[in-house]
Order: structure tokens, then C-alpha cells, then sequence
């Protein structure tokens, strides 16, 4: 389980371009934080910082357990659910497999079949994803997100291409993972539909 | 941590034996060219058994290479390596699963494939053997140092372009040594070509998953 998630002075450079500068946040369990902020302000390299994909430049970045504090990126990946605004879904499966292996590839073990129920593409199971809509795209990727079983969820721009019902489902599953301690990081423009604090970033 | 190799390199094998993938194009390839050199040449078949060696070896591993540009590229294009790489997989492990997949895709098929090509080149049974089993050391080598290629171009549009220009001159050892061994079972002696090619395919499949993870890192960051 995982406790808190503290930045201290975190500053991230890009290429040659700084993008953000001492930046100070802390998340507990079962809070949401939005990260708002202007196209370019660095919300998505914010959340790949957190990922461990980027490293800061100077700054640090905690993420508290309960079985000690994790200050190195990729061992801080094992914790994080990731949502990115690519959808990661290969044409040639089909939506059931696409599932399977991915919750065989982080360990979780576990049916598919309830997941896709609950993100409303549970008929789409045998349609190869090539047939997939941008929106049902998302689904899937929010299916992923419930498979993975992890703490830490980094979303961008959660709501993009989902209809209203997607939306409210994908609100729904963000207060569902903060009620049972989980913490979400979303960047995104739209209200998240759920109590939560914001971090605004100003383009440097 | 088996169960997640395992399901990574099932996933990629899928990928190739699926339409779009590039497995059975490899081995349309490689047939393709090696009854075309026959047909060019004349028919010499002394001449022919000659060069049979080289000829194969060649086209198995430019055969090899159509199919590594999408290796990570793919991928790293629609978001999965960012889900891979948050998987309780290291990046050595996740580059290991990939050499893996793509030789069980390509290289083991050229393989099984090149005895039947052999016969195109009237090449002699030593000679075929030879051939099938420095294919069999060679072209884990030609995985792997494919797949450092493939690691360092991931992000490049047209990646596919330069990755023969950075891995065809690392390959150059696998082609001497590999139609080397084929020259030498030609003319029943023995020059160790087969030795050397062993060492060379052993230090690239164990450098490769490393060198492969730190492109990965690097371009991930990108």
C-alpha cells in the first residue's frame, strides 16, 4: 500500500528548455490531484517524471509505503497505473486478448470477463481492436487501469474521445480507487467530477 | 517473474504470425532472393556451391532485418512501451523477451527454411549441414545485434532506413564466419569458423539485452 506521494523543488529540462521549476506537491492515499494548466505548461512530462521515465534535474520525488519510501523512478513504476493519451492497443488482437496479456504481464491474476463488464465493453470481448472507436479505446484503457491492481494512477487527459457516460464512468472509477486508498494524478482540462485538490503549472 | 516474460514474448509472436506481421514476410523474402541469385548466375553449379554460403547468409540476414525496425517501434508509436516498462519486467528483461520473440519469429524459421534453398544452389550435404547449423548459432547474433539497432532508432519516423547502416557493418563477423563454416564443409576441412561464430552469437545475446535497455531508457525519456 502506498501512503503518500511527496515533490519537493522538482524542476524538469527538457531538450534545453526548462519546463517546470521548484515545484512543490504532496498526495496522500485516497486523494485526487488535477494538474492543470496550459497546452505546453509540462503536464504530461510531469506525469512522466512520476513514471520514472524522465529523471529531474534537481528536486526529489517520494513515494511513501508501507514497506518503506521509494525514491527511485523505476522501482516507483511498479506502483503506477498508467493512462497516457496514446492508446497502447494493437490492431491485430482482439479486445479479449489484449486484456489477458496485459494482466498477465503485471501478475494480476484474475477473470477479464467482470473488467470489460464494468467498463461497458464487455461485447467488443472477440472484435479484433482494429474495429475499436477512439472512445472504446479509452475503455479499454481504463479496463487495463482496474487490471493492474496499482496504487499510484497517472492519467492524461482521462476524458478525451469518451461520451458522457464514459465520463461519468471514468469519474466513477477514480472515486472508487480514492475511497479504497488509492491516489490519482490526472492532467486534464475538464472537470474531474470528484473532490480533488489542483496543481497549476505556468509555462517558464 | 516468468509468467509476464513469457506472456511478452507469446505477445510478439503473435504479433508476427498475425496479419501485418512480418514473419512470413522474412521467408518470402529470403526465397524470393535466393532463387533469384540461381537464375542470374547460369547455371554453374560448381560456381554456384561456392557461393552458396555467402549468398545465404546474406539474404537470411537481410531477411532478418525487415522485420527489426518495428521491433520497439511499433510499441513506442501507439503508448505500450510505456505500459511495459511500468510492468514488474526490467528493460533487460523486456529486451531479452524481445530478442527472443523476434528470433522464434525469424531467425529460427530462415533456418528451417535454408536446407530446402540449399538445394537450389546444388550445394552437398556437408556443405547443407554446415549451412543449417551456422544459421542456427549465426542468426540469435543477428537477433541481437538487430535488436540494439532496432532500441537506438525507436523514436526515428524512418527509422527503417538507417538501422541496416548501423547493424549490417556489426554483423560483418556473422557473415565471415557463417559462409566461412559452409567453405570449409565444401572443401572437408576444418577452420574453427564455427567456433568463433558460437563466441561471437554468445557475447551478443548476452550484451545485447543491456545495451538494448539503456536505448530504451534513453529514448523513453526522449
Amino acid at each position: 500500500m502506498i501512503t503518500s506521494l511527496i515533490a519537493q523543488k522538482l524542476t524538469c529540462v527538457r531538450g534545453e528548455r526548462r519546463i517546470f521549476a521548484d515545484l512543490d506537491f504532496r498526495v496522500s492515499a485516497g486523494e485526487a490531484l488535477v494538474v492543470e494548466g496550459a497546452n505546453g505548461a509540462g503536464k504530461t512530462s510531469l506525469l512522466r517524471l512520476i513514471a520514472g521515465f524522465l529523471t529531474p534535474v534537481s528536486g526529489s520525488l517520494v513515494l511513501d509505503t508501507d514497506k518503506g519510501a521509494i525514491a527511485d523512478g523505476e522501482e516507483r513504476g511498479r506502483h503506477i497505473g498508467w493512462l497516457g493519451h496514446h492508446d497502447a492497443v494493437k490492431p491485430q488482437l482482439d479486445v479479449g486478448e489484449q486484456l489477458e496479456f496485459f494482466a498477465r504481464l503485471y501478475g494480476a491474476g484474475g477473470d477479464v470477463k467482470p473488467v470489460l463488464e464494468r467498463v461497458g465493453i464487455a461485447r467488443q470481448r472477440e472484435l479484433p481492436c482494429r474495429y475499436l472507436s477512439a472512445g472504446q479505446k479509452k475503455r479499454l484503457g481504463l479496463a487495463r487501469l482496474l487490471m493492474s491492481g496499482r496504487g499510484l494512477w497517472l492519467l492524461d487527459e482521462p476524458f478525451a474521445a469518451l461520451d458522457t457516460a464514459g465520463r461519468a464512468l471514468a469519474a466513477d472509477l477514480m472515486r472508487t480507487h480514492c475511497a479504497s486508498g488509492g491516489m490519482v494524478i490526472a492532467a486534464t482540462h475538464d472537470p474531474l467530477g470528484l473532490e480533488a485538490r489542483s496543481l497549476r503549472l505556468e509555462a517558464a | 517473474m516468468s509468467g509476464p516474460f513469457i506472456s511478452l514474448v507469446m505477445r510478439d509472436l503473435k504479433l508476427a504470425s498475425r496479419s501485418g506481421g512480418s514473419a512470413a514476410l522474412a521467408l518470402a523474402f529470403f526465397a524470393l532472393v535466393a532463387t533469384l541469385v540461381p537464375l542470374g548466375v547460369g547455371a554453374n553449379l560448381n560456381l554456384l556451391a561456392r557461393i552458396a554460403g555467402g549468398v545465404l547468409w546474406v539474404g537470411a540476414v537481410l531477411a532478418a532485418l525487415l522485420s527489426l525496425d518495428r521491433l520497439y517501434q511499433g510499441d513506442f508509436d501507439d503508448g505500450s512501451l510505456d505500459l511495459i516498462a511500468l510492468s514488474p519486467l526490467s528493460l533487460e528483461q523486456v529486451a531479452l523477451a524481445k530478442l527472443l520473440a523476434h528470433w522464434f519469429s525469424t531467425g529460427l524459421p530462415l533456418t528451417l527454411l535454408s536446407p530446402l534453398l540449399a538445394l537450389l544452389f546444388g550445394l552437398p550435404g556437408p556443405g547443407t549441414w554446415a549451412l543449417f547449423v551456422s544459421l542456427l548459432i549465426g542468426t540469435p547474433a543477428v537477433s541481437a545485434v538487430g535488436a540494439i539497432g532496432a532500441s537506438l532508432t525507436l523514436s526515428l519516423k524512418r527509422g527503417g532506413l538507417i538501422l541496416p547502416l548501423i547493424i549490417l557493418p556489426l554483423l560483418a563477423p556473422a557473415v565471415i564466419f557463417g559462409a566461412g563454416a559452409v567453405t570449409a564443409a565444401l572443401d572437408h576441412l576444418s577452420n574453427g569458423a564455427l567456433g568463433l561464430l558460437s563466441a561471437f552469437a554468445a557475447a551478443a545475446v548476452l550484451l545485447s539485452p543491456f545495451a538494448a535497455a539503456a536505448c530504451v531508457r534513453l529514448n523513453l525519456a526522449g
